[in-house]
């Protein structure tokens, strides 16, 4: 029987070059991580081949699978504005807190008039606040506060490019941002008749084109080589 | 492992001869590391997934007058309903035969690799290949990026060509519609625009489902 003799104590591994590199990727990873708020609604989009990213200057209009839509925009300060716009169009006053406040929140989903409620409403409070019934955006009646939404935050953040833009020319530096676009997030279970709806509301403010959200189709189907 | 005092304690003892202790510089450093996978791990499985993707869309600008509107030659409609499934018809509808040709009739598609998907590639052979000798070349570096690009945007907008039509009833899902664009866009389809559905077709998709639903019944 021949067995290796074994040393005695524990074996000496120097483990520096390991940790280098682990704290090298926790390093990475931190500061390339951004932290997304908790939407108010889970959105399962389907998917597709798409391959261009969402740009970061966005309008994103959620729906979700009972039709609900939520609205949202990427950029704070034009989010601040369109709600100060919104609130004078709507008669609805909101403190200079409640603006801060609402800056940080993402998609909002209820009617301007329990706006002031939802945003002083705690954290968790929030997920169960009622009536939460999305952003009203009714084609017949003149209730389309999604409309108003999309049109004044539109607006806002056009305004924002371009003031970050002149600002930029000014200091004679080089200007990357993109323009705002226009996203649509529906859930794959959504009924079309609603996403039509919120369609019908960008085409009637003359925005005709957008960007599906959708989720990357695994395994990747690419034009059937020619047999 | 505490391996700091390794020889501290004996040195002492000894004699009287004065040194500067010699200490073991190893630290256990097996928690930080625990820590720092942690940390990795966590970062890791939370960072990947961050940036959604997204496709591309334009919707047509309604025309100002619908009477000017063009017909559409060489159309191809694709009827979605509830459940998932998908009826197509070529050409112009027809509620009753006359003396242009016949009553349309729809035909069940799926949404299956082997239905729709070649149903397309059998459409759009000829585009398909025109585009793909295109790229061939372009890939070899024979055409520019701009005449590339101008020359498929052609081929794409070519007129004999099909139109695809998307109509939807009140049952079919956002799945639906992104799913037949995606394979549309697969297929390397120009031409596709979203429709309202009309009246006489929604009958034709309900007739035929009823007629569906009865045929499955007795199979079971």
């Amino acid at each position: 029987m021949s067995k290796k003799p074994s040393k005695g104590g524990a074996p000496n591994l120097d483990m520096t070059p390991m940790v280098d590199l682990a704290f090298l990727l926790v390093t990475f990873f931190m500061l390339t991580a951004s932290f997304r708020m908790a939407e108010p609604v889970t959105v399962d989009p389907p998917s597709s081949i798409g391959e261009v990213d969402l740009p970061d200057n966005h309008i994103i209009v959620t729906i979700d699978n009972s039709g609900r839509a939520f609205f949202g925009i990427s950029n704070t300060s034009a989010k601040m504005n369109a709600l100060r716009e919104m609130g004078k169009k709507y008669n609805v006053e909101f403190t200079d807190l409640q603006i801060v406040k609402f800056s940080g929140l993402p998609s909002i989903g209820v009617d301007i008039k329990d706006l002031p409620r939802y945003i002083d409403a705690k954290e968790d409070e929030r997920t169960n606040f009622q009536p939460q019934k999305g952003v009203p955006l009714d084609t017949v009646t003149p209730n389309n506060q999604l409309k108003d939404w999309i049109a004044i935050g539109g607006r806002e953040a056009v305004k924002m490019y371009n003031q970050a833009k002149e600002d930029a020319a000014a200091k004679n530096q080089e200007f990357k941002a993109e323009k705002p676009r226009y996203a649509i997030k529906a859930d794959g279970k959504t009924k079309y008749i609603y996403v039509k709806d919120v369609v019908k509301t960008f085409t009637d403010l003359k925005v005709y084109q957008f960007n599906m959200i959708t989720s990357l189709e695994g395994g990747g189907t690419v034009i059937e080589p020619k047999k | 492992m505490a391996e700091i005092a390794e020889d501290g304690g004996g040195g002492h003892k000894k004699g009287g001869k004065k040194r500067a202790k010699k200490q073991s510089t190893k630290i256990d450093m097996t928690p930080m590391v625990d820590l720092a996978f942690l940390l990795l791990t966590f970062f890791v499985l939370t960072a990947t997934f961050s940036k959604p993707k997204s496709m591309e869309l334009t919707f047509p600008a309604p025309p100002e007058n619908i009477d000017d509107q063009p017909p559409i030659k060489k159309g191809i409609t694709f009827l979605l309903t509830g459940d998932d499934r998908i009826f197509y018809y070529e050409g112009e509808f027809r509620a009753k035969a006359d003396e242009n040709g016949e009553k349309t009739e729809i035909t069940e598609l799926s949404y299956d690799r082997s239905s729709l998907h070649k149903f397309l590639l059998d459409k759009n052979k000829d585009m398909q290949d025109q585009i793909r000798a295109l790229k061939e070349k372009f890939d070899t570096k024979q055409l520019p990026d701009t005449t590339y690009k101008r020359l498929v945007r052609e081929r794409k907008a070519d007129k004999d060509s099909y139109t695809y039509l998307i109509k939807t009833d009140d049952k079919a899902t956002y799945r639906n519609v992104i799913d037949v664009i995606d394979e549309l866009n697969v297929n390397v389809v120009g031409k596709y625009v979203m429709v309202d559905i009309m009246k006489q077709e929604l009958d034709l998709v309900n007739e035929k489902l009823g007629i569906a639903s009865a045929d499955a019944a007795p199979a079971k």
